[in-house]
């Protein structure tokens, strides 16, 4: 049986979800096609950004399809910052603890376009500072073409002050980006009254299959295209529309929004057991990110100090546990994390995290679950645990 | 037996893998991360390290149904196997690097977190066999020996793994015919590595380019080279580039007298000088030899045993007389060989059966004694 316990990473397709993607599966069609099956796909298609656009507060028009998460971020920041580059706005200012999507975008077009990149700091819990960002545009507002900060953090859980970050961005009318990804159905969204000017989210976090997800973009945002073709989507976004897949969207962001006060507060009462049992069970576990109603309530993360991630990743998972370090793997190898070295952390710690994550479909025995296993996974993790040569010489250069 | 299974993302460990599940045990795939800087793709007949080989072992993996890791010994590994690879080339002699990895990372820091983590032993694709003999007192005695395919057999580099190692050790292919054995059931359990090509040159040096690899990491230290008589016939860009019983890439300036071809007779870092002559004068016949590893208890200590002995990677075994002196082993050969090379491995055979290794410190034509106190 396993128990699983990473729904940051994706959460399984909701039941009513599969239901009105198959239903939108037998309406054959391309939806720009002008005869009668594409006129059919097409009203599948605008029905779903419909109501897309009722559950998140935007205008139908403001929503725009993407394959995803990633795509939305990158359709963003690299679109908004071309498009003011032109107009001698090169400043591009994020956050330290911002998804790769975001983090790895504004570095490519520092290096490849000119792009005069600032990250925000953040306090220990992961919040930024937005009296940074207050003095930062004081001083360069007008050279700077965008800011972009997330609403939630996907490792730790915090969630930003996003409606401050928007409104010192909207004092001196830069546009402002919030990736989105971890907030949409866990904490209320609503788009025109964030005050921000583009936001992205994505199906597989809300229960919808992989592979869909949207940018909501103000009307009238200059947006340079990322990806070129025939001109759907506001000929921001080519591609054929796949109005099945933006049908499971609509219908997952339905489902998430419509029981959230409701959900959140049952999740939230979990992660609260879940996070009172791994104290106990491991009194020296450290939770970390931001307490009770300033995370989500999906979210539990700590750092195991004398254990590796992957170790523990592995313990658990023979225990039947799926659990996430929560930051980047490349091809299998756990790096460490940026946003828990952002928050203060060190070396060790930021190599040594867990993300617990609850879903739509977790329940009470996922905790216990785990409980029972955490304790003998830890201490099998720390009896594995080898200071990498590189911690042993700092660990040597900090005590002479 | 808890089983952790390790993966390079070639054929053998595949069905190393394969057989260990058909055994019986409780396997879990594990792929080594061992370069800082992973190349996107396999590049010629090098090694294991590319993102491309971690692929292969994960399907490899999800063929065989068992988990699959991939565990991050990049640092210990350059801190190691490259370090040391380094310093003894610096100091003049030839390391072999697949022994280092045996003995620091594949049975050290590989097995050391596997029996943490609640296994019991390490499977490698390794040819190579584990024979428990039946002892008289009703125990048994584990004992390492070559693989049935002496083409294939790796024994040489493992014997410097401890008792204690090989009781933690699972080689599934040390009774395989040859690999052709391997390949085709490989294919037959649809492992899609069954057509990889083999690797043979360092994992670690770019191109198979050791001598380009040493200058890059030991800059460039432009030398002599000379003959016994001290004559100056060359030039080198840094003598740590070079290896006793070398005979190709001398670019000697002044043909031999005798106009015999020459070969490297001593490289000494110290004066960033390599002698060169004739290749008698590489003949020797007696070895000192530090860093033992014995695997043979039942063998008496301080005393001439009658063995033979193995002193490169691919290597004949040639009859001598050894002694273990504690943490030393002197070696008297039966008949002289050529070229053997300081840091290589001299390891010790009974027939099959490794008796135990140690690594080369000096070669000569005296007497051992003589030898050891140069």
């Amino acid at each position: 049986m396993t128990t699983y316990l990473d729904h940051a990473a994706t959460t399984p397709v909701r039941p009513e979800v599969a239901d009105a993607y198959a239903r939108a599966l037998q309406v054959a069609g391309n939806p720009s096609s002008l005869h009668a099956a594409g006129r059919a796909a097409r009203r599948v298609l605008e029905e779903s950004r419909e109501s897309i656009a009722a559950d998140l507060g935007a205008d139908p028009a403001e929503v725009i399809l993407t394959a995803g998460g990633t795509e939305a971020d990158n359709l963003a920041v690299q679109g908004i910052w071309r498009a003011r580059a032109k107009e001698g706005r090169p400043g591009l200012v994020t956050s330290a603890v911002e998804h790769h999507a975001v983090l790895e975008t504004a570095q490519h077009l520092a290096e490849h376009e000119g792009a005069e990149t600032h990250e925000l700091g953040v306090d220990v819990t992961g919040v930024v500072r937005t009296e940074e960002l207050a003095e930062l545009l004081a001083e360069q507002g007008e050279r700077t073409g965008l800011v972009s900060v997330m609403w939630a953090n996907n490792e730790v859980g915090t969630i930003q002050p996003i409606e401050q970050v928007a409104s010192i961005a909207r004092e001196h009318a830069v546009p402002v980006h919030s990736d989105a990804v971890q907030a949409v159905g866990q904490v209320p969204v609503d788009f025109a009254a964030s005050g921000l000017d583009a936001l992205s989210f994505s199906g597989h976090k809300l229960g919808a299959p992989i592979g869909i997800g949207a940018l909501l973009a103000r009307r009238g945002l200059g947006l340079v295209p990322v990806q070129h073709g025939g001109g759907q989507e506001r000929s921001v976004r080519s591609g054929t529309l796949p109005h099945a897949s933006f049908a499971a969207l609509a219908a997952a962001v339905g489902a998430a929004v419509t029981d959230l006060a409701v959900e959140a507060q049952r999740r939230a009462r979990l992660r609260d057991r879940l996070i009172a049992g791994v104290l106990e069970a491991v009194p020296d576990a450290e939770l970390r990110g931001a307490p009770g109603a300033g995370r989500l309530p999906g979210n539990a993360h700590f750092t195991f100090s004398g254990a590796d991630a992957d170790a523990l990743l592995f313990t658990l998972d023979a225990a039947g546990v799926c659990a996430s370090s929560g930051s980047a793997c490349q091809a299998g190898v756990q790096q460490p994390s940026h946003v828990l070295l952002a928050m203060g952390a060190d070396d060790g710690a930021a190599r040594s995290a867990v993300r617990l994550t609850l879903g739509w479909s977790s329940s009470e025995e996922d905790v216990e679950a785990l409980l029972a296993a955490l304790p003998e996974a830890v201490a099998r993790a720390r009896a594995a645990y080898r200071p990498r040569p590189s911690q042993q010489r700092a660990a040597v250069k900090e005590a002479s | 037996m808890r089983v952790l299974a390790a993966l390079s993302g070639g054929v053998d460990s595949a069905v190393a893998a394969a057989r260990a599940v058909d055994a019986g045990h409780d396997v879990v795939g594990v792929h080594m991360a061992l370069s800082r800087s992973r190349a996107q793709h396999r590049n010629g007949s090098r090694g294991c390290c590319s993102i491309e080989d971690a692929s292969d072992a994960r399907r490899a993996a999800d063929v065989l149904g068992i988990p699959y890791y991939v565990w991050d010994l990049s640092e210990e590994f350059e801190e190691t196997v490259v370090a040391d690879f380094l310093s003894e080339y610096e100091a003049g002699r030839t390391p072999n690097p697949c022994v280092r990895c045996n003995e620091h990372i594949k049975f050290s820091a590989l097995l050391d977190r596997g029996l943490a983590l609640g296994f019991d032993a390490v499977a490698t694709g390794h040819y190579a066999r584990i024979v428990d003999v039946p002892l008289a007192d009703g125990g048994t005695r584990r004992e390492l020996h070559r693989a049935r395919d002496a083409a294939k057999d790796q024994s040489y580099v493992l014997a410097v793994m401890g008792a204690d190692r090989l009781a933690r050790s699972v080689f599934p292919l040390g009774e395989v015919a040859s690999k052709d054995e391997v390949r085709a059931e490989a294919a037959a359990r649809g492992l899609s590595v069954s057509a990889k090509p083999d690797s043979y040159d360092i994992c670690f040096v770019a191109d198979g380019d050791t001598q380009g690899f040493l200058r890059e990491c030991l800059g460039a230290r432009a030398g002599e080279i000379v003959d016994a008589e001290g004559t100056v016939v060359g030039e080198h860009e840094g003598a740590y580039a070079y290896t006793v019983g070398q005979r190709r890439g001398l670019g000697l300036n002044r043909p031999a007298a005798d106009g015999k071809p020459r070969y490297v007779l001593e490289v000494d870092p110290a004066a960033n000088r390599v002698v060169v002559g004739p290749s008698e004068l590489l003949s020797v016949s007696e070895i000192a030899a530090d860093d033992v590893t014995w695997l043979a208890e039942d063998l008496p200590a301080d005393q001439w045993v009658q063995v033979s002995v193995q002193v490169r990677a691919h290597g004949d075994p040639v009859p001598a007389r050894v002694r273990r002196e504690q943490d030393r082993l002197l070696t008297e050969l039966a008949s002289p060989l050529r070229g053997i090379a300081p840091g290589q491995s001299i390891v010790l055979y009974d027939g099959t059966r490794v008796l135990g290794q140690a690594a080369i410190a000096r070669a000569g034509r005296g007497a051992a004694a003589q030898v050891v106190g140069a």
